[in-house]
């Protein structure tokens, strides 16, 4: 940037032209330690410093990096597409590397804990199999019958935007930890997995809906969701979940006459 | 088992919270109509002791508390129209604040409508 070459002519010059604001910044995070001798959870602050253009990941990079290397969180993309790191920020599930800290309103603390449902293994990290195996149990893979044909299996563009929401999906399960009746039922399919049931159902190309619609038309399937909308609003990818499952709530009325 | 400390309370939103309201009002809804049941079956057994229980009720606490009643079943019938359209409405979810709203100004409404004649009656200034 141009700012820094004015600044690298007179290093004196104050305050920087175009430099990003830096702001002191308290995190406040619940952690377990399985390995500790009374393995409960409690709750560290730690403040670091941090700039204008940082997200909370940011914030706990530094913290694991330079504070307290025992700090245990999952990231891999760091970008929003991996769907590792979400975890509930000052009370709602986000994804760390999407949440800028000036939105957070960085002059009080900043609570950070694991998504809630599922058994905490570590600090912000939680075992994610029952997540999994509700998403594998639905069956998220293209079933057809008959011999493959040789060229691509062609779909209009409208066939196509029939479920383009819920191909957006990242499996952070933000979603599934942001729903009460997850939290209570963990038997319950959760949203995540019936976002992706409805990739498949309304897929032109695929012929399991019936399958599918079978397996979620279960006491834990579908009917267990009461339209809380915790679900659309905790979505980092903007996916209308609450909507999806209740097309796949009507298809199941519908097509079952 | 040490005790952890407590976490913090999921920060839902219109939807979640409309979601407690419905389950709150359906709960008391249900234990009055366990009551209700109870109290008016009482009159095959015995007229006098139904007349006794009944006028138990005459007083100003239970007037309020029948004025909350009137409250819950408002919302929870007006709410669970705002359900039925969320699941069978198409355009349902993306209205959901919306309707909600609307639930509440519906219900404000009922109960403006209501309240004045009913705390007349509880309080002895109509007849």
């Amino acid at each position: 940037m141009t700012a820094v070459l004015e600044n690298s002519a007179a290093p004196d010059a104050t305050p920087e032209v175009g430099a990003v604001p830096s702001f002191d910044v308290t995190l406040r995070i619940r952690r377990f330690n399985p390995e500790a001798s009374e393995a409960a959870a409690y709750w560290e602050e730690f403040t670091v410093t941090a700039y204008g253009t940082d997200r909370v990941l940011d914030a706990m990079h530094k913290i694991k990096w330079e504070v307290d290397g025992s700090l245990t969180f999952r990231r891999s993309c760091a970008h929003g597409i991996c769907g590792s790191d979400a975890m509930r920020i000052n009370g709602r599930n986000r994804l760390a590397c999407k949440a800028l800290l000036k939105d957070l309103d960085p002059s009080k603390p900043i609570t950070i804990e694991p998504i809630k449902g599922l058994p905490v293994v570590k600090d912000l990290v939680v075992d994610m199999e029952p997540f999994f195996a509700s998403y594998r149990e639905i069956m998220p893979f293209l079933i057809t019958s008959g011999n493959a044909p040789s060229a691509e299996r062609l779909q209009s563009a409208e066939q196509r935007e029939r479920y383009d929401d819920t191909t957006k999906c990242i499996l952070c399960a933000a979603c599934t930890s942001a729903c009460p009746v997850f939290w209570n039922d963990g038997q319950y399919f959760g949203p995540a997995a019936i976002v992706n049931a409805h990739r498949f159902i309304f897929d032109s190309r695929d012929e399991g809906a019936e399958q599918r619609l079978e397996i979620l038309n279960d006491k834990e399937g579908v009917w267990r969701c009461r339209t809380v909308f915790n679900c659309t609003e905790a979505c980092p990818r903007g996916i209308e979940v609450t909507k999806a499952i209740q097309e796949v709530k009507r298809a199941m009325i519908t097509r079952a006459f | 088992m040490p005790e952890a400390p407590a976490g913090t309370l999921y920060r839902g939103r219109e939807g979640m919270w409309s979601w407690v309201a419905h389950r709150v009002t359906g709960f008391l809804i249900f234990f009055f109509l366990l009551v209700h049941v109870a109290d008016t079956s009482l009159v095959r057994v015995s007229p006098e002791a139904y007349n006794v229980v009944i006028g138990a009720y005459k007083n100003p606490v239970m007037g309020l508390a029948e004025a909350g009643l009137v409250a819950a079943i408002v919302f929870h019938a007006f709410n669970g129209i705002r359900v039925m359209l969320v699941d069978f409405w198409s355009s349902g979810p993306r209205y959901q604040r919306v309707m909600l709203w609307i639930v509440l100004g519906l219900v404000v409404v009922t109960m403006a409508a209501f309240l004045p004649r009913h705390l007349m009656n509880v309080f002895g200034g109509g007849h």
